[in-house]
Protein backbone atom coordinates (compact mmCIF):
# COMPACT_ATOMS: atom_id res chain seq x y z
CA UNK A 1 0.00 0.00 0.00
CA UNK A 2 2.76 2.18 1.06
CA UNK A 3 4.75 1.70 -2.05
CA UNK A 4 1.82 2.09 -4.33
CA UNK A 5 1.20 5.60 -3.01
CA UNK A 6 4.89 6.24 -3.20
CA UNK A 7 4.80 5.17 -7.05
CA UNK A 8 1.90 7.79 -7.54
CA UNK A 9 3.97 10.73 -5.78
CA UNK A 10 7.25 9.80 -8.40
CA UNK A 11 4.23 9.79 -11.24
CA UNK A 12 2.92 13.31 -10.10
CA UNK A 13 6.42 14.67 -9.74
CA UNK A 14 7.32 13.33 -13.14
CA UNK A 15 4.29 14.61 -15.25
CA UNK A 16 5.07 18.01 -13.73
CA UNK A 17 8.46 17.76 -15.05
CA UNK A 18 7.33 17.23 -18.12
CA UNK A 19 4.63 19.34 -18.79
CA UNK A 20 6.65 22.00 -18.00
CA UNK A 21 9.26 21.05 -20.26
CA UNK A 22 6.85 20.53 -22.66
CA UNK A 23 4.86 24.47 -22.32
CA UNK A 24 8.66 25.66 -22.26
CA UNK A 25 9.91 24.36 -25.63
CA UNK A 26 6.18 25.36 -27.10
CA UNK A 27 7.05 28.74 -25.40
CA UNK A 28 10.54 29.20 -26.67
CA UNK A 29 9.29 28.04 -30.25
CA UNK A 30 6.39 30.83 -30.37
CA UNK A 31 7.95 33.47 -28.55
CA UNK A 32 11.69 33.61 -29.24
CA UNK A 33 11.28 34.82 -32.63
CA UNK A 34 9.70 37.53 -31.34
CA UNK A 35 12.47 38.27 -28.60
CA UNK A 36 15.40 37.72 -31.16
CA UNK A 37 13.31 40.79 -33.71
CA UNK A 38 13.58 43.13 -30.87
CA UNK A 39 17.32 42.18 -29.86
CA UNK A 40 17.81 42.71 -33.68
CA UNK A 41 16.39 46.02 -33.78
CA UNK A 42 18.59 47.11 -31.34
CA UNK A 43 21.65 45.95 -33.07
CA UNK A 44 24.21 47.75 -35.44
CA UNK A 45 24.65 46.82 -39.47
CA UNK A 46 28.39 45.64 -37.98
CA UNK A 47 27.35 44.15 -34.88
CA UNK A 48 24.79 41.64 -36.26
CA UNK A 49 27.61 39.49 -38.28
CA UNK A 50 29.23 38.71 -35.32
CA UNK A 51 27.73 38.67 -32.01
CA UNK A 52 24.66 37.29 -30.60
CA UNK A 53 23.33 38.11 -27.63
CA UNK A 54 25.80 40.29 -25.89
CA UNK A 55 26.41 43.65 -27.91
CA UNK A 56 26.07 47.12 -27.55
CA UNK A 57 22.24 48.30 -28.04
CA UNK A 58 21.95 51.74 -30.07
CA UNK A 59 19.10 53.37 -31.93
CA UNK A 60 20.31 53.40 -35.27
CA UNK A 61 17.92 51.13 -36.93
CA UNK A 62 15.13 53.36 -35.46
CA UNK A 63 16.68 56.56 -36.79
CA UNK A 64 16.84 54.41 -40.19
CA UNK A 65 13.55 53.33 -40.54
CA UNK A 66 11.27 55.88 -39.04
CA UNK A 67 13.22 59.28 -40.30
CA UNK A 68 14.85 58.37 -43.36
CA UNK A 69 11.89 56.39 -45.42
CA UNK A 70 8.30 56.62 -45.49
CA UNK A 71 7.47 53.87 -43.13
CA UNK A 72 5.41 56.24 -40.35
CA UNK A 73 3.63 57.35 -43.54
CA UNK A 74 2.82 54.44 -43.99
CA UNK A 75 2.31 53.18 -40.01
CA UNK A 76 -0.23 56.35 -40.05
CA UNK A 77 -2.15 55.13 -43.35
CA UNK A 78 -2.50 51.67 -42.17
CA UNK A 79 -4.07 53.10 -39.57
CA UNK A 80 -6.48 55.49 -41.42
CA UNK A 81 -7.50 52.45 -43.91
CA UNK A 82 -7.88 49.90 -40.86
CA UNK A 83 -9.70 52.37 -38.16
CA UNK A 84 -11.58 53.55 -41.19
CA UNK A 85 -12.94 49.90 -42.06
CA UNK A 86 -13.94 49.15 -38.64
CA UNK A 87 -15.97 52.46 -37.91
CA UNK A 88 -18.00 51.46 -40.94
CA UNK A 89 -18.13 47.94 -40.27
CA UNK A 90 -19.43 49.11 -36.16
CA UNK A 91 -22.05 51.78 -37.56
CA UNK A 92 -23.37 49.19 -40.56
CA UNK A 93 -22.53 45.99 -38.58
CA UNK A 94 -24.30 46.26 -35.29
CA UNK A 95 -27.66 46.84 -36.43
CA UNK A 96 -27.02 43.38 -38.53
CA UNK A 97 -26.07 41.33 -35.81
CA UNK A 98 -28.89 42.68 -33.52
CA UNK A 99 -31.38 41.93 -36.64
CA UNK A 100 -30.00 38.25 -36.89
CA UNK A 101 -30.05 37.87 -33.19
CA UNK A 102 -33.30 38.52 -32.30
CA UNK A 103 -36.00 39.10 -35.37
CA UNK A 104 -37.37 36.15 -37.17
CA UNK A 105 -37.25 36.79 -40.66
CA UNK A 106 -37.31 35.21 -43.91
CA UNK A 107 -34.49 33.87 -45.24
CA UNK A 108 -32.68 34.61 -41.52
CA UNK A 109 -30.36 31.67 -41.49
CA UNK A 110 -29.47 31.92 -45.64
CA UNK A 111 -27.99 35.75 -45.35
CA UNK A 112 -26.39 34.95 -42.17
CA UNK A 113 -24.30 32.18 -44.15
CA UNK A 114 -24.01 34.13 -46.73
CA UNK A 115 -22.26 36.85 -44.67
CA UNK A 116 -19.81 34.03 -42.91
CA UNK A 117 -19.12 32.53 -46.76
CA UNK A 118 -17.30 35.54 -47.59
CA UNK A 119 -14.60 34.33 -44.88
CA UNK A 120 -13.90 31.84 -46.69
CA UNK A 121 -14.04 33.39 -50.42
CA UNK A 122 -10.21 32.84 -51.54
CA UNK A 123 -8.88 36.67 -51.33
CA UNK A 124 -7.00 36.85 -54.96
CA UNK A 125 -10.55 35.49 -56.50
CA UNK A 126 -12.54 38.06 -54.93
CA UNK A 127 -9.84 40.79 -55.38
CA UNK A 128 -9.11 39.94 -58.77
CA UNK A 129 -12.13 41.55 -60.76
CA UNK A 130 -12.37 44.42 -57.62
CA UNK A 131 -9.52 45.54 -59.21
CA UNK A 132 -10.95 45.31 -62.47
CA UNK A 133 -13.55 47.39 -61.47
CA UNK A 134 -11.76 49.92 -58.94
CA UNK A 135 -9.65 50.56 -62.12
CA UNK A 136 -12.86 51.49 -63.91
CA UNK A 137 -14.94 53.96 -61.63
CA UNK A 138 -11.36 55.28 -60.47
CA UNK A 139 -11.01 54.04 -56.59
CA UNK A 140 -8.01 51.87 -57.19
CA UNK A 141 -4.93 53.35 -54.94
CA UNK A 142 -7.90 55.31 -52.63
CA UNK A 143 -9.24 55.02 -48.96
CA UNK A 144 -12.17 54.64 -49.40
CA UNK A 145 -11.76 51.69 -52.36
CA UNK A 146 -9.66 49.98 -49.60
CA UNK A 147 -12.06 50.77 -46.62
CA UNK A 148 -14.72 48.93 -48.65
CA UNK A 149 -12.75 46.43 -49.25
CA UNK A 150 -12.17 45.67 -45.82
CA UNK A 151 -15.34 45.36 -45.12
CA UNK A 152 -14.99 41.60 -46.50
CA UNK A 153 -12.45 41.14 -43.30
CA UNK A 154 -14.26 42.74 -40.77
CA UNK A 155 -17.65 42.41 -41.31
CA UNK A 156 -18.65 38.98 -41.27
CA UNK A 157 -16.15 38.98 -37.74
CA UNK A 158 -18.10 41.65 -36.04
CA UNK A 159 -21.82 40.31 -37.20
CA UNK A 160 -21.26 36.95 -36.01
CA UNK A 161 -19.54 37.51 -32.76
CA UNK A 162 -21.61 40.40 -31.90
CA UNK A 163 -24.89 38.82 -32.76
CA UNK A 164 -24.16 36.01 -30.00
CA UNK A 165 -23.19 39.02 -27.81
CA UNK A 166 -27.25 39.51 -28.57
CA UNK A 167 -28.47 36.36 -28.03
CA UNK A 168 -26.95 35.96 -24.63
CA UNK A 169 -29.30 39.10 -23.16
CA UNK A 170 -32.64 38.03 -21.83
CA UNK A 171 -35.71 38.98 -24.18
CA UNK A 172 -36.52 40.10 -20.85
CA UNK A 173 -34.72 43.09 -20.54
CA UNK A 174 -35.81 44.40 -24.11
CA UNK A 175 -39.62 43.70 -22.88
CA UNK A 176 -39.09 45.77 -19.33
CA UNK A 177 -37.16 48.83 -21.36
CA UNK A 178 -40.33 48.44 -23.66
CA UNK A 179 -43.08 48.53 -21.07
CA UNK A 180 -40.88 51.72 -19.65
CA UNK A 181 -42.37 53.41 -22.78
CA UNK A 182 -38.61 53.34 -24.62
CA UNK A 183 -39.42 53.30 -28.73
CA UNK A 184 -37.19 50.33 -30.29
CA UNK A 185 -34.46 52.37 -30.95
CA UNK A 186 -34.24 53.52 -27.57
CA UNK A 187 -34.18 50.47 -26.16
CA UNK A 188 -31.68 49.26 -28.57
CA UNK A 189 -29.48 52.37 -27.50
CA UNK A 190 -29.79 52.66 -24.26
CA UNK A 191 -30.11 49.25 -22.69
CA UNK A 192 -28.69 46.41 -25.06
CA UNK A 193 -25.59 48.86 -26.39
CA UNK A 194 -24.41 49.10 -23.15
CA UNK A 195 -24.49 45.26 -22.16
CA UNK A 196 -22.60 44.14 -25.18
CA UNK A 197 -20.03 47.35 -24.68
CA UNK A 198 -17.35 44.69 -23.74
CA UNK A 199 -17.43 42.38 -26.45
CA UNK A 200 -18.24 45.07 -29.48
CA UNK A 201 -15.00 46.51 -27.95
CA UNK A 202 -13.17 43.36 -28.15
CA UNK A 203 -14.41 41.77 -31.52
CA UNK A 204 -13.85 45.46 -33.38
CA UNK A 205 -10.61 45.87 -31.74
CA UNK A 206 -10.10 41.70 -33.43
CA UNK A 207 -11.09 43.14 -36.55
CA UNK A 208 -8.81 46.10 -36.49
CA UNK A 209 -5.83 43.36 -36.09
CA UNK A 210 -7.34 41.35 -39.25
CA UNK A 211 -7.25 44.40 -41.22
CA UNK A 212 -4.59 45.93 -40.00
CA UNK A 213 -2.47 42.86 -41.43
CA UNK A 214 -4.47 42.53 -44.46
CA UNK A 215 -1.79 41.60 -47.28
CA UNK A 216 -3.29 40.75 -50.50
CA UNK A 217 -6.05 43.39 -50.66
CA UNK A 218 -3.47 46.34 -50.34
CA UNK A 219 -0.40 44.28 -52.76
CA UNK A 220 -3.65 44.52 -55.45
CA UNK A 221 -5.52 47.83 -54.45
CA UNK A 222 -2.92 50.29 -53.39
CA UNK A 223 0.04 51.59 -55.69
CA UNK A 224 2.17 54.73 -55.16
CA UNK A 225 -0.60 56.99 -53.16
CA UNK A 226 -1.77 54.26 -50.24
CA UNK A 227 1.06 51.92 -48.44
CA UNK A 228 0.65 49.49 -45.85
CA UNK A 229 2.87 48.34 -43.57
CA UNK A 230 2.37 44.67 -44.55
CA UNK A 231 3.21 45.64 -48.05
CA UNK A 232 6.09 48.42 -47.42
CA UNK A 233 8.13 46.40 -44.58
CA UNK A 234 8.53 43.68 -47.28
CA UNK A 235 10.66 46.02 -49.14
CA UNK A 236 13.33 46.07 -46.34
CA UNK A 237 13.96 42.01 -47.25
CA UNK A 238 13.95 42.63 -51.08
CA UNK A 239 15.98 45.60 -51.83
CA UNK A 240 19.49 44.38 -52.87
CA UNK A 241 21.75 45.24 -49.44
CA UNK A 242 19.39 43.78 -47.22
CA UNK A 243 19.42 45.83 -43.38
CA UNK A 244 18.23 43.26 -41.15
CA UNK A 245 18.35 45.65 -38.51
CA UNK A 246 15.98 47.79 -40.66
CA UNK A 247 13.80 44.60 -41.07
CA UNK A 248 13.69 43.96 -37.64
CA UNK A 249 12.57 47.65 -36.56
CA UNK A 250 10.05 47.15 -39.42
CA UNK A 251 8.73 44.17 -38.31
CA UNK A 252 8.76 45.58 -34.56
CA UNK A 253 6.61 48.41 -35.21
CA UNK A 254 4.18 46.78 -36.93
CA UNK A 255 3.73 43.95 -34.25
CA UNK A 256 3.90 46.07 -31.17
CA UNK A 257 0.44 47.40 -31.30
CA UNK A 258 -1.06 44.24 -32.36
CA UNK A 259 0.32 42.44 -29.21
CA UNK A 260 -0.62 45.54 -27.22
CA UNK A 261 -4.76 45.04 -27.85
CA UNK A 262 -4.14 41.15 -28.01
CA UNK A 263 -3.14 42.16 -24.02
CA UNK A 264 -6.66 44.30 -23.63
CA UNK A 265 -8.79 41.69 -25.00
CA UNK A 266 -7.93 38.20 -23.78
CA UNK A 267 -11.29 37.10 -22.17
CA UNK A 268 -12.80 37.73 -25.68
CA UNK A 269 -10.60 36.62 -28.02
CA UNK A 270 -11.37 32.90 -28.46
CA UNK A 271 -14.76 33.80 -28.95
CA UNK A 272 -13.72 36.17 -31.25
CA UNK A 273 -10.87 34.04 -33.14
CA UNK A 274 -13.77 31.37 -33.96
CA UNK A 275 -16.83 33.95 -34.92
CA UNK A 276 -18.60 33.41 -31.99
CA UNK A 277 -18.62 29.35 -32.12
CA UNK A 278 -16.55 28.98 -29.12
CA UNK A 279 -17.87 30.96 -26.02
CA UNK A 280 -14.13 30.57 -24.40
CA UNK B 1 -30.95 31.71 -24.25
CA UNK B 2 -31.94 32.06 -27.79
CA UNK B 3 -34.83 29.72 -27.41
CA UNK B 4 -36.52 31.43 -24.62
CA UNK B 5 -36.81 34.32 -27.39
CA UNK B 6 -38.09 31.79 -30.12
CA UNK B 7 -40.79 30.90 -27.35
CA UNK B 8 -41.63 34.47 -26.52
CA UNK B 9 -42.01 35.18 -30.03
CA UNK B 10 -44.30 32.03 -31.00
CA UNK B 11 -46.74 32.96 -28.13
CA UNK B 12 -47.27 36.52 -28.98
CA UNK B 13 -46.48 37.21 -32.39
CA UNK B 14 -48.66 35.77 -35.06
CA UNK B 15 -47.11 37.47 -38.45
CA UNK B 16 -50.47 37.69 -40.15
CA UNK B 17 -51.26 40.49 -37.54
CA UNK B 18 -48.31 42.40 -37.42
CA UNK B 19 -48.57 45.34 -39.68
CA UNK B 20 -46.08 45.38 -42.90
CA UNK B 21 -44.07 48.20 -41.91
CA UNK B 22 -43.16 46.56 -38.30
CA UNK B 23 -42.88 42.94 -40.51
CA UNK B 24 -40.16 44.96 -42.97
CA UNK B 25 -37.89 46.31 -39.77
CA UNK B 26 -35.36 43.81 -39.90
CA UNK B 27 -34.59 44.06 -43.49
CA UNK B 28 -34.16 47.61 -42.91
CA UNK B 29 -31.95 46.95 -40.40
CA UNK B 30 -29.80 45.24 -42.54
CA UNK B 31 -29.76 46.22 -45.30
CA UNK B 32 -26.64 49.24 -45.23
CA UNK B 33 -24.84 46.05 -44.03
CA UNK B 34 -25.65 43.80 -46.98
CA UNK B 35 -25.53 46.59 -49.39
CA UNK B 36 -21.84 47.31 -48.19
CA UNK B 37 -21.35 43.71 -48.92
CA UNK B 38 -23.43 42.95 -52.12
CA UNK B 39 -21.42 45.56 -53.55
CA UNK B 40 -18.63 42.85 -53.31
CA UNK B 41 -20.37 40.29 -54.72
CA UNK B 42 -20.78 41.55 -58.37
CA UNK B 43 -17.39 40.90 -58.83
CA UNK B 44 -18.27 37.45 -58.27
CA UNK B 45 -20.23 37.25 -60.81
CA UNK B 46 -18.03 39.51 -63.05
CA UNK B 47 -15.07 36.85 -62.28
CA UNK B 48 -17.23 33.81 -63.82
CA UNK B 49 -18.68 35.74 -66.64
CA UNK B 50 -14.64 36.81 -67.40
CA UNK B 51 -13.45 33.18 -67.16
CA UNK B 52 -15.22 32.92 -70.47
CA UNK B 53 -13.59 35.65 -72.30
CA UNK B 54 -10.49 36.89 -73.66
CA UNK B 55 -9.98 39.25 -71.25
CA UNK B 56 -6.31 41.12 -70.71
CA UNK B 57 -5.03 44.00 -69.28
CA UNK B 58 -3.55 44.76 -72.45
CA UNK B 59 -6.29 43.82 -74.98
CA UNK B 60 -8.48 46.77 -75.55
CA UNK B 61 -11.57 44.72 -76.37
CA UNK B 62 -12.63 41.01 -75.30
CA UNK B 63 -14.66 38.71 -76.80
CA UNK B 64 -16.15 35.33 -75.60
CA UNK B 65 -14.07 32.47 -76.03
CA UNK B 66 -16.19 29.85 -74.61
CA UNK B 67 -14.55 27.28 -72.77
CA UNK B 68 -10.91 27.61 -73.88
CA UNK B 69 -9.36 28.30 -70.79
CA UNK B 70 -11.30 25.80 -68.96
CA UNK B 71 -9.75 23.21 -71.19
CA UNK B 72 -6.37 25.14 -71.15
CA UNK B 73 -6.18 25.03 -67.49
CA UNK B 74 -7.49 21.15 -67.23
CA UNK B 75 -5.02 20.30 -69.99
CA UNK B 76 -1.85 21.88 -68.45
CA UNK B 77 0.56 20.64 -66.24
CA UNK B 78 0.65 23.71 -64.56
CA UNK B 79 -2.58 23.67 -63.05
CA UNK B 80 -2.29 19.81 -61.90
CA UNK B 81 1.01 21.44 -60.26
CA UNK B 82 -0.36 24.28 -58.14
CA UNK B 83 -3.30 21.42 -57.43
CA UNK B 84 -0.88 19.53 -55.65
CA UNK B 85 0.66 22.13 -54.08
CA UNK B 86 -2.21 23.60 -52.45
CA UNK B 87 -3.32 20.01 -51.28
CA UNK B 88 0.22 19.65 -49.70
CA UNK B 89 0.36 22.48 -48.23
CA UNK B 90 -3.29 22.37 -46.71
CA UNK B 91 -2.58 18.80 -45.08
CA UNK B 92 0.72 19.33 -43.69
CA UNK B 93 0.07 22.99 -42.12
CA UNK B 94 -2.99 22.40 -41.04
CA UNK B 95 -2.18 18.18 -39.55
CA UNK B 96 1.01 19.94 -37.56
CA UNK B 97 -0.94 22.72 -36.03
CA UNK B 98 -3.75 20.58 -35.53
CA UNK B 99 -1.66 18.12 -33.38
CA UNK B 100 0.54 20.62 -32.12
CA UNK B 101 -2.40 22.72 -30.85
CA UNK B 102 -3.52 19.58 -29.23
CA UNK B 103 -1.04 18.58 -27.63
CA UNK B 104 -0.40 21.88 -25.56
CA UNK B 105 -3.44 22.85 -25.11
CA UNK B 106 -3.36 19.45 -22.98
CA UNK B 107 -0.32 20.34 -21.16
CA UNK B 108 -2.08 23.79 -20.41
CA UNK B 109 -5.31 21.95 -18.88
CA UNK B 110 -3.78 22.20 -15.25
CA UNK B 111 -4.62 25.48 -14.22
CA UNK B 112 -1.11 26.71 -12.34
CA UNK B 113 0.68 30.45 -12.57
CA UNK B 114 3.03 29.32 -15.31
CA UNK B 115 0.65 28.07 -17.75
CA UNK B 116 -2.31 31.23 -16.93
CA UNK B 117 0.77 33.21 -17.88
CA UNK B 118 1.93 31.13 -20.98
CA UNK B 119 -1.71 31.04 -21.99
CA UNK B 120 -1.33 34.60 -22.66
CA UNK B 121 1.79 34.88 -24.25
CA UNK B 122 1.14 32.29 -26.79
CA UNK B 123 -1.61 34.78 -28.26
CA UNK B 124 1.57 37.32 -29.13
CA UNK B 125 2.32 35.07 -32.53
CA UNK B 126 -1.69 34.74 -33.73
CA UNK B 127 -1.52 38.31 -33.91
CA UNK B 128 1.08 38.94 -36.06
CA UNK B 129 0.80 39.43 -39.83
CA UNK B 130 1.37 36.74 -42.72
CA UNK B 131 4.35 39.17 -44.23
CA UNK B 132 5.46 40.32 -41.04
CA UNK B 133 6.33 36.54 -39.79
CA UNK B 134 7.74 36.01 -42.67
CA UNK B 135 10.37 38.87 -42.00
CA UNK B 136 10.59 37.55 -38.50
CA UNK B 137 11.29 34.54 -39.47
CA UNK B 138 14.05 35.12 -42.24
CA UNK B 139 15.77 36.94 -38.95
CA UNK B 140 15.94 33.65 -37.34
CA UNK B 141 16.91 31.49 -41.07
CA UNK B 142 19.20 33.69 -42.06
CA UNK B 143 22.43 32.42 -43.02
CA UNK B 144 24.68 35.37 -42.04
CA UNK B 145 22.63 37.03 -39.26
CA UNK B 146 20.44 33.84 -37.59
CA UNK B 147 20.21 32.72 -34.45
CA UNK B 148 19.09 29.56 -36.10
CA UNK B 149 21.87 28.91 -38.28
CA UNK B 150 24.51 29.38 -35.32
CA UNK B 151 22.17 26.42 -32.93
CA UNK B 152 22.30 24.33 -35.97
CA UNK B 153 26.28 24.43 -36.44
CA UNK B 154 26.52 23.14 -33.54
CA UNK B 155 25.42 19.80 -34.85
CA UNK B 156 27.25 20.09 -37.49
CA UNK B 157 25.01 21.31 -40.15
CA UNK B 158 25.83 24.35 -42.07
CA UNK B 159 23.94 26.87 -44.71
CA UNK B 160 21.32 25.12 -44.24
CA UNK B 161 18.90 25.95 -47.69
CA UNK B 162 15.13 27.26 -45.77
CA UNK B 163 13.18 28.76 -48.59
CA UNK B 164 15.90 28.10 -50.92
CA UNK B 165 15.89 25.07 -51.90
CA UNK B 166 13.49 22.77 -53.33
CA UNK B 167 13.32 20.22 -50.42
CA UNK B 168 12.89 22.44 -47.67
CA UNK B 169 10.72 25.41 -49.27
CA UNK B 170 7.21 23.87 -48.33
CA UNK B 171 8.89 23.01 -44.86
CA UNK B 172 9.69 26.51 -44.57
CA UNK B 173 6.06 27.66 -45.35
CA UNK B 174 4.58 25.74 -43.26
CA UNK B 175 6.98 26.48 -40.22
CA UNK B 176 6.00 29.79 -40.46
CA UNK B 177 2.05 29.12 -40.85
CA UNK B 178 2.75 27.16 -37.79
CA UNK B 179 4.32 29.17 -35.74
CA UNK B 180 1.32 31.99 -36.31
CA UNK B 181 -1.66 30.06 -36.71
CA UNK B 182 -0.57 26.85 -33.90
CA UNK B 183 -1.70 29.38 -30.82
CA UNK B 184 -5.34 29.78 -32.65
CA UNK B 185 -5.96 25.74 -32.30
CA UNK B 186 -4.50 25.59 -28.92
CA UNK B 187 -6.60 28.72 -28.00
CA UNK B 188 -9.90 27.33 -29.09
CA UNK B 189 -9.41 23.67 -27.84
CA UNK B 190 -8.61 24.83 -24.32
CA UNK B 191 -11.42 26.67 -24.61
CA UNK B 192 -13.10 23.00 -24.71
CA UNK B 193 -10.69 21.74 -22.75
CA UNK B 194 -12.49 24.29 -19.75
CA UNK B 195 -16.08 23.75 -21.11
CA UNK B 196 -15.98 19.51 -20.17
CA UNK B 197 -18.68 18.66 -17.56
CA UNK B 198 -17.11 17.40 -14.25
CA UNK B 199 -18.98 14.50 -13.44
CA UNK B 200 -18.27 12.37 -16.37
CA UNK B 201 -14.58 12.44 -15.41
CA UNK B 202 -15.60 11.89 -11.29
CA UNK B 203 -17.30 9.04 -12.78
CA UNK B 204 -14.13 7.67 -14.68
CA UNK B 205 -11.98 8.25 -11.75
CA UNK B 206 -14.18 6.47 -9.33
CA UNK B 207 -14.07 3.56 -11.62
CA UNK B 208 -10.72 3.64 -11.74
CA UNK B 209 -10.49 4.10 -15.53
CA UNK B 210 -6.68 4.85 -16.87
CA UNK B 211 -5.16 8.29 -17.60
CA UNK B 212 -4.93 6.76 -21.83
CA UNK B 213 -8.69 5.22 -21.39
CA UNK B 214 -10.35 8.31 -19.78
CA UNK B 215 -8.44 10.01 -22.46
CA UNK B 216 -9.85 8.39 -25.57
CA UNK B 217 -13.17 7.25 -24.41
CA UNK B 218 -13.79 10.68 -22.81
CA UNK B 219 -11.73 14.17 -23.20
CA UNK B 220 -11.34 13.02 -27.10
CA UNK B 221 -14.64 12.46 -28.16
CA UNK B 222 -15.88 15.61 -26.05
CA UNK B 223 -13.66 17.85 -27.33
CA UNK B 224 -14.26 16.76 -31.25
CA UNK B 225 -16.55 19.73 -32.10
CA UNK B 226 -14.06 22.13 -30.76
CA UNK B 227 -11.63 20.53 -33.20
CA UNK B 228 -13.83 20.53 -35.93
CA UNK B 229 -13.90 24.11 -35.87
CA UNK B 230 -10.12 24.54 -35.66
CA UNK B 231 -10.05 22.47 -38.54
CA UNK B 232 -12.48 24.71 -40.56
CA UNK B 233 -11.00 27.72 -39.86
CA UNK B 234 -7.31 26.28 -40.43
CA UNK B 235 -8.00 23.98 -43.40
CA UNK B 236 -9.89 27.11 -45.21
CA UNK B 237 -7.09 29.42 -45.01
CA UNK B 238 -4.20 26.93 -45.79
CA UNK B 239 -5.69 25.78 -48.71
CA UNK B 240 -6.14 29.65 -49.98
CA UNK B 241 -2.27 30.61 -47.95
CA UNK B 242 -0.94 33.72 -50.42
CA UNK B 243 0.82 35.92 -47.96
CA UNK B 244 2.99 33.80 -46.39
CA UNK B 245 4.20 31.75 -49.76
CA UNK B 246 4.13 35.27 -51.74
CA UNK B 247 6.38 37.21 -49.19
CA UNK B 248 8.52 34.45 -48.68
CA UNK B 249 9.63 33.42 -52.14
CA UNK B 250 6.91 34.50 -54.29
CA UNK B 251 5.92 30.89 -55.31
CA UNK B 252 9.69 29.56 -55.76
CA UNK B 253 12.30 28.25 -55.80
CA UNK B 254 11.13 27.74 -59.16
CA UNK B 255 7.68 26.62 -59.08
CA UNK B 256 7.61 24.71 -55.93
CA UNK B 257 5.58 26.49 -53.52
CA UNK B 258 3.20 27.93 -56.50
CA UNK B 259 -0.25 27.08 -55.05
CA UNK B 260 -3.54 27.63 -56.97
CA UNK B 261 -3.91 31.49 -55.02
CA UNK B 262 -0.04 32.28 -56.60
CA UNK B 263 -0.57 30.54 -60.10
CA UNK B 264 -3.90 33.10 -60.28
CA UNK B 265 -2.01 35.96 -59.18
CA UNK B 266 1.08 35.76 -61.36
CA UNK B 267 -0.93 34.71 -64.55
CA UNK B 268 -3.43 37.40 -63.91
CA UNK B 269 -1.02 40.04 -62.87
CA UNK B 270 2.49 39.55 -64.15
CA UNK B 271 1.98 37.68 -67.23
CA UNK B 272 -1.88 39.59 -67.43
CA UNK B 273 -3.62 36.68 -68.50
CA UNK B 274 -6.88 37.91 -66.25
CA UNK B 275 -9.27 35.49 -67.96
CA UNK B 276 -6.90 32.75 -67.89
CA UNK B 277 -6.42 33.31 -64.28
CA UNK B 278 -9.77 32.95 -63.46
CA UNK B 279 -10.56 29.54 -63.54
CA UNK B 280 -8.04 28.67 -61.33
CA UNK B 281 -9.63 31.03 -58.72
CA UNK B 282 -12.47 29.65 -59.40
CA UNK B 283 -11.83 26.11 -58.67
CA UNK B 284 -9.88 27.02 -55.62
CA UNK B 285 -13.05 28.69 -54.78
CA UNK B 286 -15.52 25.50 -55.51
CA UNK B 287 -12.58 23.27 -53.56
CA UNK B 288 -12.71 25.54 -50.56
CA UNK B 289 -17.23 26.13 -50.61
CA UNK B 290 -17.39 22.43 -50.76
CA UNK B 291 -15.05 21.79 -47.85
CA UNK B 292 -16.12 24.35 -45.63
CA UNK B 293 -19.57 22.55 -46.49
CA UNK B 294 -18.86 19.45 -45.30
CA UNK B 295 -16.84 20.32 -42.19
CA UNK B 296 -19.89 22.39 -40.65
CA UNK B 297 -22.15 19.57 -41.26
CA UNK B 298 -20.22 16.94 -39.17
CA UNK B 299 -19.71 19.78 -36.66
CA UNK B 300 -23.02 20.58 -36.43
CA UNK B 301 -23.87 16.78 -35.90
CA UNK B 302 -20.94 16.10 -33.02
CA UNK B 303 -21.62 19.10 -31.24
CA UNK B 304 -25.37 17.53 -31.36
CA UNK B 305 -24.19 14.03 -30.29
CA UNK B 306 -22.02 15.58 -27.38
CA UNK B 307 -24.54 17.75 -26.07
CA UNK B 308 -26.52 14.17 -25.86
CA UNK B 309 -29.44 14.30 -28.20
Amino acid sequence: MEKKKNNKKIYMALGAVGRNLGLTLFGLFALFPLVWMVLCAFKSDAQMYNTVFRFTPTLDNFYAVLVRTDYFKAFFQNLVVAGGAVIITVIAGVPCAYALARYDFKKKEDVAFQILSFKFAPEIMVILPIFLIFQKIGLYDSYFGLIWVYQLITMPLLIWVVRGYFEDISVEVEQAAQLDGYAWYEVFLKTLLPLIKPGLVASGLLAFIFAWNSFTFPLILSGFKIQTITITALRYISSDTVHYGQVAVASTIAVLPEVIVALFIQKHLVRGLSFGAVKG
Amino acid sequence: MKETGKKYRSREVNYNEIPAYIRRRPYYIIAPGMLILIGILIPFITAIILSFTNYSFRLPQFKFVGLRNWTGMITSPEFWHALSVTLRYGFFATLTQMLLGMGVALLLKKDTKYSRILKVAFTFPLMVAPAIAVLIWQLMTSNTVGVLEKVLNIFGIYNFPWAASHETAMFTAVLIDTWVNTPFVLLLILAGIQSLPKSPFEAAAVDGAGAWFTFKTLTFPMLKPFMYIALLFRLMAALQEFGIIYALSKGGPGNTLMNISLTGYINGFTYQKLAGALPYLLVLWLIINKAAGFLVKRQRHLAKQAAGE
